[in-house]
Parts: C-alpha cells; sequence; structure tokens
C-alpha cells in the first residue's frame, strides 16, 4: 500500500498525478475464508479492517453487490454526532466518536472528518426540556454538551432566523461541538484500503443469492460469482437486512423505509455548523464544496424503491426557508433516497443470532453514518470472538424478548 | 405521491392515509399462556417483503377506518384494497 505524505504527494506531481497505483486489489473469490462479510459500505469494509487489525483474522472476504460504498454510504448527510440519550447508545456512539477522531491519521487517509459542531435546535417547552434532560445525560456520560439560548443561537449561527414571530420559534439548541461532518465515499475508500493493506479480499459485483446451513450452522455463502465456504457470515446489508436473515430463515424486528436528501446549488461558505431540528424537520449542512446538504424524515411506507415522496420534500423545504429565510431562493441540484431499515425502538441491532456463525448488522435506521467506525469494531470483536463487546451487548436481538429495549426515537433526530 | 382507493371513499392522495405495516396479523387468543419469545415474535417481528404484500393503512383524513392492500414494496404499484374481515385475496405469483 502507498502511504500517503508529503513526499508521495511530491513525487506523484511530478509526473502530473498520473502514475498512483490502485488503492486496492479486485481479486477473484476463493473457495473458502475465515470470515464472509456481505455488505461492501462503511460498515461492513471497516469491520474486516478491525477484523484483521484487532483481532488478526485476515483470511476474510468482503462481498459487494454492486461497487464500494455504493448504498448508503454514498447517499447520506454525512453528519456525526454522539449526543443521543440513555447510557447504552451515548456509550456506543462516542466510542465512534473517539475512533472518528483518529480515523484519518488511523487509515492513512483523509476522511475530511470536520468537528463543525452540530445544533439541534427547540422550538417549544417540551423540546426544551427533552433537550436540557439529554444535554444533562450526555455530560453524565462524559459527552460534551452546551445549553444555547435564542441569542446564542443567533451569535453561533447568524443566519439563523430566532425571531419571537417564526412561525416555530427557536427556544434554544443544544450544541455538542466535537460533532460535525465527514466524507461519506472516504470513509469507505479509507477502510477498503486499509483491509485490503492487511489481506482482506474485496469482492465487488458479487450478489448473496443464498446463506446455506448444517443443521444450526452456518457452512458458507451461495453467490452470483459461486459457491464461498465460510464457518462465519456477517451480513451488514442496510436496506436488504430483512432479505438476508430471510435466506437463513430468521424474522426480525425490522421494516425497510426510504429516506431521501437533497443538495442545492454551490455557494459561497455561509454556514459553518450542522443544524438539525427534530420538530420542524430539517437537518442542514455545508459540504466543502459549497452545497447544502439538507435531509429530513422517512416516507412512512415501507419501501425498497430508493425513491422518496415529493411531498416529504416540500415539508422539508417549507421547515428550511422558516428557519433560514437567506435560502428561499436556493436551487436545488438533486435528490436522491436510499433504504433504511428501522427497529420499533429506534436502536440498531449488533448481534449474533440463534444460527452458529451467523452475525447481523444493521437497523441504524437514519443514523448509520455517524457510528460507523464504533459500529465495525464492535461487530469485529463479536465475530472474532464469538460474543459481544461490552459496548455492543446491550444491542443484541434478545432485547426485543428481554424487553430491554432503547427507546431513541428522541434523539434519533429524525422521525422513524 | 400515491393515489390510494379507500374502500370507504375512493381515490385519496396518499398524505391523507396512515400506512399500518403488516396485515392480517392476529392477536394470540391467550396472551397469558404465551412464551416470552412467542409474545415477541407478535410484538416485534415482521414480514419486511421485498414485492408484493398484505398491509394494513387506515384513512386517517377521511373515514379514519383501518383497510387492508395488496402493495409492491419496490414498484409501489397498488394492486387491490380491501375491507377487514373480507376475503383475503392472494398475493401475485408473477411479475414480482
Amino acid at each position: 500500500m502507498t502511504k500517503f505524505s508529503i513526499v508521495s504527494i511530491a513525487r506523484n506531481a511530478l509526473t502530473h498525478h498520473e502514475n498512483w497505483p490502485r488503492q486496492w486489489r479486485n481479486p477473484d473469490p476463493k473457495p473458502s475464508y475465515d470470515v464472509v462479510i456481505v455488505g461492501g459500505g462503511g460498515h461492513g469494509l471497516g469491520t474486516a479492517y478491525y477484523l484483521a487489525k484487532e483481532h488478526g483474522v485476515s483470511n476474510v472476504a468482503v462481498l459487494e453487490k454492486n461497487w464500494l460504498g455504493g448504498g448508503n454510504t454514498g447517499r447520506n448527510t454525512t453528519i456525526v454526532r454522539s449526543n443521543y440519550l440513555w447510557d447504552e447508545s451515548a456509550h456506543l456512539y462516542e466510542h465512534s466518536l473517539k475512533l472518528w477522531e483518529k480515523l484519518s491519521q488511523d487509515l492513512n487517509f483523509n476522511v475530511m472528518f470536520s468537528q463543525r459542531g452540530v445544533i439541534n435546535l427547540a422550538h417549544n417547552l417540551q423540546d426544551v426540556r427533552a433537550s436540557r434532560r439529554r444535554l444533562y445525560a450526555n455530560r453524565l456520560n462524559g459527552i460534551d454538551a452546551e445549553w444555547l439560548e435564542p441569542e446564542q443561537v443567533k451569535a453561533f449561527c447568524p443566519i439563523l432566523n430566532v425571531s419571537p414571530d417564526a412561525r416555530y420559534p427557536v427556544l434554544g439548541a443544544t450544541l455538542q461541538r466535537r460533532a460535525g461532518v465527514a466524507r461519506h465515499d472516504a470513509v469507505a475508500w479509507g477502510y477498503a484500503r486499509a483491509a485490503d493493506a492487511r489481506g482482506v479480499d474485496i469482492i465487488q459485483g458479487c450478489e448473496v443469492t443464498g446463506i446455506m446451513r448444517e443443521g444450526n450452522r452456518v457452512t458458507g455463502v451461495d453467490t452470483t460469482r459461486g459457491v464461498i465456504k465460510t464457518r462465519k457470515a456477517a451480513i451488514v446489508v442496510a436496506g436488504d437486512t430483512s432479505v438476508l436473515a430471510g435466506m437463513a430463515g430468521l424474522r426480525l424486528p425490522i421494516q425497510s423505509h426510504p429516506l431521501q436528501a437533497l443538495v442545492s446549488d454551490s455557494i459561497k461558505p455561509v454556514l459553518h455548523t450542522v443544524v438539525m431540528s427534530g420538530a420542524v424537520h430539517v437537518y442542514v449542512s455545508q459540504s466543502d464544496k459549497g452545497e447544502l446538504v439538507i435531509g429530513s424524515g422517512i416516507d412512512a411506507l415501507t419501501a425498497y424503491g430508493q425513491r422518496g415522496s415529493f411531498h416529504l420534500i416540500e415539508g422539508q423545504m417549507a421547515a428550511l426557508k422558516e428557519l433560514f429565510p437567506i435560502f428561499s431562493r436556493m436551487r436545488m441540484m438533486r435528490a436522491w433516497a436510499g433504504t433504511v431499515d428501522t427497529c420499533p425502538d429506534a436502536s440498531p441491532i449488533v448481534s449474533k443470532t440463534p444460527i452458529d456463525g451467523f452475525y447481523i448488522n444493521g437497523g441504524w435506521g437514519t443514523g448509520g453514518f455517524k457510528s460507523t467506525p464504533g459500529s465495525a469494531w464492535c461487530f469485529a470483536h463479536t465475530i472474532a470472538r464469538d460474543e459481544p463487546h461490552p459496548l455492543n451487548a446491550p444491542f443484541s436481538l434478545d432485547r426485543f424478548v428481554s424487553g430491554r429495549l432503547i427507546d431513541e426515537h428522541g434523539a434519533a433526530a429524525v422521525a422513524h | 405521491m400515491l393515489l390510494i382507493e379507500c374502500p370507504y371513499c375512493g381515490r385519496r392522495p396518499e398524505i391523507e392515509f396512515h400506512h399500518g405495516g403488516e396485515a392480517h396479523i392476529a392477536r394470540p387468543e391467550d396472551p397469558d399462556a404465551l412464551s416470552d419469545e412467542a409474545w415477541a415474535n407478535y410484538l416485534y417481528m415482521r414480514a419486511n417483503t421485498k414485492g408484493w404484500r398484505h398491509e394494513r393503512w387506515m384513512h386517517a383524513a377521511g373515514c379514519r377506518r383501518w383497510f387492508n392492500a395488496i402493495r409492491h414494496t419496490v414498484s409501489n404499484e397498488i394492486l387491490v384494497t380491501y375491507e377487514m374481515g373480507t376475503e383475503t385475496p392472494p398475493l401475485p405469483t408473477v411479475g414480482d
């Protein structure tokens, strides 16, 4: 693997950057692997990386039906934060945020992590109380959190409309300064490159069509490029978790919904932070290219079509215009939708299953991107040791039987 | 936006409706006799079919009555809507 450094950049500049080597191999699948990871998004590639790095398991294949990071990793709004309410979530997302803070150095790949802060607005008394409760919960868990009064919100984000005459007046906001955004593609590419360097086979254009079992144990996967034997199969396939689990005969508490986002024309820097509002339902940041990246909630119906409905965009734009009058004449450049797998408690499943050697990481709902490093790190531990790490043990499948649900509908900040 | 045929009110836009998930899940007749697993199965485990499926809708901004539908979860095509308690139409087997 080429080490990226000022020297390598200077050396390649001399040949007009035309001689950079490929950053990962494109191998054919071997007949068998110690671990097969289904899904080549950020979580799957990260899992492969941490399996090799932390657990010495490098005879690993990552199978991706399309191309790397072309699923939800390539179509999200890139927000990273850890201000969740319950201890279980706070610990998991904070672990993830700490990994984010060192990810570029760890991978020797610039994931463009930018700690520009995230503010969550409160628009009514109930919002204020719930936000402050979450803020104190964050602090008790050692997570940075601040309360901003309306005039402080205005000082922090001058283009925001905090007028008391607004339809949804801003009564305050929580601020997490360590939160921010990262470059979604770079996360997939960085993990792919680093995993490949440690011997992981990344196989693109390889769709899994069946999970093979002998009794209660996984023996391999059937794919469009032939049978691959393995004693450990792990599915990390946001959007298709139910479909893949169904191949192994497993029913899950997951429903899949469209989630869409859109991007404006590029403009000069006007928004230096991330603004979220669960009540009026929009969240927005400005990319390094200058586009506004705008998201809102999921479509209410379950669907796999990767198409969102226009009435959601209409509501989202109305909220955006109310909060930021300056954006009222912005032109939107493109919109896209992905499929998100949601659980009844708005928390993910990172877990072993009743089938030996079959592991599931999914159901992240609308918040999978922020958790990429932490999720992958915990999932690698779960696969390598065949038992969950204490950080992801509360997110096991058996919580739906025990009743120990982790209700994060409030902190998820997006209706699902 | 989908146009959905309410069996009672006729064809109306999607925003008048509330989506209710998988249809035809029978409430257990004797909940006290259920194991925790069986209860969790009834409460949370759902078919999340990629293709044709039976599902429930409620005409929230209209007659507020529940009814059932067969919809394709990739194309969003609605094959039929039908009243609660009537005979369940079979799912299409071709054209998935």
